[in-house]
């Protein structure tokens, strides 16, 4: 993918395509808010997306580099999504846009991915086991990471794994007491429920590889719905007192 | 003179406790709200905050009071993103607005001394 237009073109259909999957999903989404949140998870994530169509339709995109296109997306978020999904998604996605400068390939990719997360764990203060959307973006970024640089499959093939390993990682968040966020005012009552941020989270990740799938070479591998593969902690948990709540 | 800007959850919060602090202020205080999401509804705005922000700054830099959880994250990416020289405040929001405000408007006033004394409305005590 290195010709500059087919990559605008592929971030646009991206685009599209994850705003369509939130709208779908946006019931259930509010749903999982509602039972550990505020319950404007759906409605939020559905608000932001269709800013960013239309901002992508109404901005003259003609011309923009990958970088400028992903900056574009994370402002609008950031401007159209209420409560800490605005800053978080937004946020990390505007400030890790500078990695994809000279378009988007395998490495400039890794690097998107991880400062995508450092910005999210800067700004949310999470760590693994609290029961947020880093549960499932840490063994995203990592499974993506290895998988270009250790194990040199293609970006699709990597792409398809670490959105496995993201599917693992929604239902680790499960069984898990909150620590972050709205829901950890809820203590023990938080066990037994999904986080809704790292549900989206793995919606948009799909749609990315839903995406991905039409533009790049490589082997898809989805192996997280079989029932052969145990559910396991990405990475080992702290036992830690439970933190003060921040929403 | 220090500005000093309110970011709550609640537009009406926001703007009920500007008018709190701006009464212990005196005239002269600069205190914004930024309250509310970008519909006004329950939830909080960067872009709001930064306008509260910039409208609050004359030179000498803002201090912002936030409440919880999403107007911490979007305080801190509204100070990342604008130009102002700012500090956000570990404080209860009511009462370190007030004395935000008190401090602001004294002659010596630095962003450093508002901070400080925003900050010292944790150790409040209601009762006894």
């Amino acid at each position: 993918m290195a010709d500059a237009e087919i990559q605008r073109e592929a971030i646009l259909a991206a685009v599209d395509n994850v705003a369509a999957r939130i709208a779908e999903e946006k019931a259930y989404l509010t749903e999982l808010d509602s039972a550990i949140g505020d319950a404007d998870h759906g409605a939020n994530m559905d608000r932001g997306f269709r800013a960013v169509v239309e901002a992508v339709e109404d901005d003259d995109t003609d011309g923009m580099e990958a970088d400028e296109l992903v900056k574009l997306v994370g402002k609008t978020i950031i401007s159209n999504v209420g409560g800490a999904a605005g800053p978080l998604y937004g946020g990390s996605t505007m400030l890790a846009s500078k990695e994809l400068e000279g378009g988007i390939t395998a490495e400039t990719s890794v690097a998107f991915a991880e400062a995508y997360l450092q910005k999210v764990q800067d700004r949310g203060k999470a760590e693994i086991g609290a029961k947020t959307m880093v549960d499932a973006l840490v063994p995203v970024v990592h499974t993506y990471k290895k998988s270009i640089e250790q194990d040199d499959l293609p970006p699709l093939t990597a792409l398809s794994k670490a959105v496995d390993a993201c599917e693992r990682g929604v239902r680790y968040t499960v069984p898990l007491r909150a620590r972050k966020g709205r829901a950890s005012y809820l203590d023990w009552r938080s066990v037994g429920h999904q986080d809704p941020g790292a549900t989206s989270t793995l919606y948009i990740l799909e749609e990315l590889l839903e995406t991905a799938e039409e533009y790049l070479d490589g082997e898809v591998v989805r192996d997280a719905r079989s029932p052969d593969v145990p559910d396991e902690p990405p990475e080992e948990v702290a036992d830690e007192p439970l933190g003060e709540g921040d929403e | 003179m220090v500005g000093l800007a309110v970011v709550s959850h609640s537009e009406k919060a926001a703007e009920g406790i500007c008018d709190i602090a701006a009464q212990m202020g005196g005239s002269d205080a600069r205190i914004e709200p930024a309250g509310g999401d970008s519909d006004g509804g329950i939830g909080t705005s960067v872009d709001r905050i930064e306008a509260a922000i910039a409208d609050a700054d004359d030179g000498d830099g803002v201090v912002v009071l936030v409440d919880l959880g999403s107007a911490v994250m979007n305080a801190e990416l509204a100070v990342e993103m604008g130009d102002a020289t700012v500090r956000i405040a570990d404080a209860p929001i009511l009462e370190g607005a007030l004395n935000a405000a008190v401090e602001a408007s004294g002659s010596k006033a630095t962003l450093e001394s508002v901070v400080n004394a925003a900050e010292e409305a944790r150790e409040y005590r209601k009762l006894d």
